[in-house]
């Protein structure tokens, strides 16, 4: 299991390489926007994978709330925050790339707006792991986290009514995409894929092995010799 | 001069993900100390 | 067998009498409370010049974020209580079904704000010279579905931060995320209703977010209440 850690690092980096160069020099030019453009080949393809992230958090803490198994627990935690990373990346990227196509750096699109609340809700399913101590702070952040995952179809719907009331520039552009541009993205989706997947890992671990020597040392604690306390 | 903000967001993509990856590093490396430390007492 | 007084909704209407009778008696809440109210309508008119047009037309967002401000604010206190005479304990280990507590406290509180705001919304009125030109059942009905939205999450996350540090951060950092979309619609169905034209759309946004809301807060409380 430890040996496939460094191959599939090889293996993803050569993939997110490949991924760049499909996203800087073969993917064609946009029309109207130009080079800019290329930003979408990093910011739709890290949206899908926080969006995935989430759902992995949502159904790992659903798991949690059934069968009460550590490892769902650590599987939430861990999908959250490179979730939160991912998003972060989408929330940076799109201004970004708003700024020299419309001017301005935030439109309150449906899409931009919509991502921001999910990542207000995940930080803050965040500060409560963090806040809350030991022992029951997997059960807080597993109800948190399926009334955070509830909460998304409502974030949509609504933002996404309220702009057709006030519509404002729609970011990313709506409508068909050129098949080309088609294939660098879900390139680029893959590469991302595997990256998200290995990090993912290597915060598992961690996390386990964070656990582990907490065990240890409050079984150390414990067990001390009597004398040591005066 | 709009590739500026093409370089930027990239950047800013991979200064992320390089920031989050090294704060997992460096825990690793301070409970790899831990251990050490256990194991001797 | 179980008596009217340790029925479930026994339960729930004894804690909530008894609440409600406490505050009642004490009248240190209500009078802090009607000058909070006063305060904060005033603080408004100064934030948002009420002689203003534009601040007429956004009076529906400020009427809801300061009933937004008077929800964290009763919410907080929610608790406190049960906290200080370890009922919550008790309750832990007791038979009752703790959805019962749950309903009372968050009927309470419902209580509590919609009282509240029936204290600041003359207030505003008055200061903003407002109008509604869409009917008035409509904007008490969006009040209604609009304040046990921030209740029910309120009163859940509450309970929630009972179990972290920093508690009274603790509950405004979950809690409004997570009312977003419902703050929205209250706000859209208020201005809307105010300006005369349809809101039927917020309304059933709120009444489906109420009942999601309210259905997943019951069948978690107990995990919350018991998590150790």
């Amino acid at each position: 299991m430890k040996k496939a850690f460094p191959i599939l690092g090889v293996l993803t980096a050569v993939l997110l390489s490949y991924a760049l160069y499909q996203a800087l020099v073969v993917a064609p030019t946009e029309q109207t926007m130009g080079d800019v453009q290329r930003i979408f080949y990093y910011h739709v393809p890290s949206a899908w994978t926080a969006f995935l992230l989430f759902f992995i958090n949502f159904g790992a803490s659903i798991y949690y709330l059934a069968k009460r198994k550590t490892a769902a627990d650590i599987v939430a935690l861990v999908s959250a925050e490179v979730g939160v990373v991912f998003c972060t990346v989408v929330l940076i990227t799109g201004p970004i790339w708003a700024r020299p196509v419309w001017g301005i750096w935030w439109t309150w699109d449906m899409r931009l707006t919509s991502t921001l609340v999910l990542w207000l809700i995940y930080v803050s399913y965040l500060f409560l792991r963090r806040f809350s101590s030991g022992g029951q702070t997997p059960l807080l952040a597993a109800s948190l986290a399926v009334i955070g995952a509830l909460c998304v179809p409502f974030v949509y719907f609504s933002i996404w009514f309220f702009r057709t009331q006030h519509p404002q520039p729609v970011m990313g552009g709506g409508g068909s995409i050129d098949p080309r541009m088609l294939h660098v993205l879900l390139i680029n989706w893959l590469a991302f894929s595997c990256f998200a997947f290995l990090v993912c890992w290597s915060r598992y671990r961690l996390e386990k092995l964070q656990r582990e020597i907490d065990e240890a040392h409050a079984l150390h604690s414990l067990l001390a010799p009597r004398g040591s306390s005066r | 001069m709009k590739n500026g903000y093409l370089f930027a967001a990239y950047a800013a993509t991979w200064i992320i993900h390089i920031g989050y990856i090294s704060t997992i590093v460096s825990r690793y490396a301070r409970l790899k100390r831990e251990i050490e430390e256990l194991k001797k007492s | 067998m179980s008596t009217p007084r340790t029925a479930p909704s026994g339960i729930t209407r004894v804690t909530l009498f008894k609440d409600l009778r406490l505050e009642w008696r004490s009248k240190d809440a209500i009078n802090s409370m009607l000058f909070f109210s006063l305060l904060v309508v005033v603080v408004f008119s100064f934030s948002f010049d009420p002689s203003a047009e534009e601040s007429r037309q956004i009076a529906g967002g400020l009427i809801w974020v300061a009933f937004l401000f008077a929800a964290v604010v009763a919410l907080n206190q929610t608790w406190a209580r049960e906290i200080r005479n370890q009922v919550l304990d008790a309750y832990r280990v007791s038979p009752a079904p703790a959805n019962s507590l749950f309903v009372a406290k968050v009927v309470g509180n419902f209580i509590f704000v919609t009282v509240l705001e029936a204290l600041m919304t003359p207030l505003f009125i008055v200061f903003y010279r407002l109008r509604a030109l869409g009917p008035v059942w409509q904007l008490l009905l969006v009040g209604a579905v609009g304040t046990w939205a921030l209740v029910v999450n309120g009163t859940f996350f509450a309970a929630m931060s009972l179990r972290t540090r920093s508690r009274e951060i603790m509950l405004p950092l979950l809690l409004f995320p997570i009312s977003i979309p419902a703050v929205l619609a209250m706000v859209q169905a208020t201005t809307a209703i105010l300006n005369g034209e349809g809101a039927r759309f917020w309304i059933v946004l709120l009444v489906t977010y109420d009942l999601v809301f309210t259905t997943v807060c019951l069948l978690l409380f107990e995990t919350v209440l018991n998590a150790e």
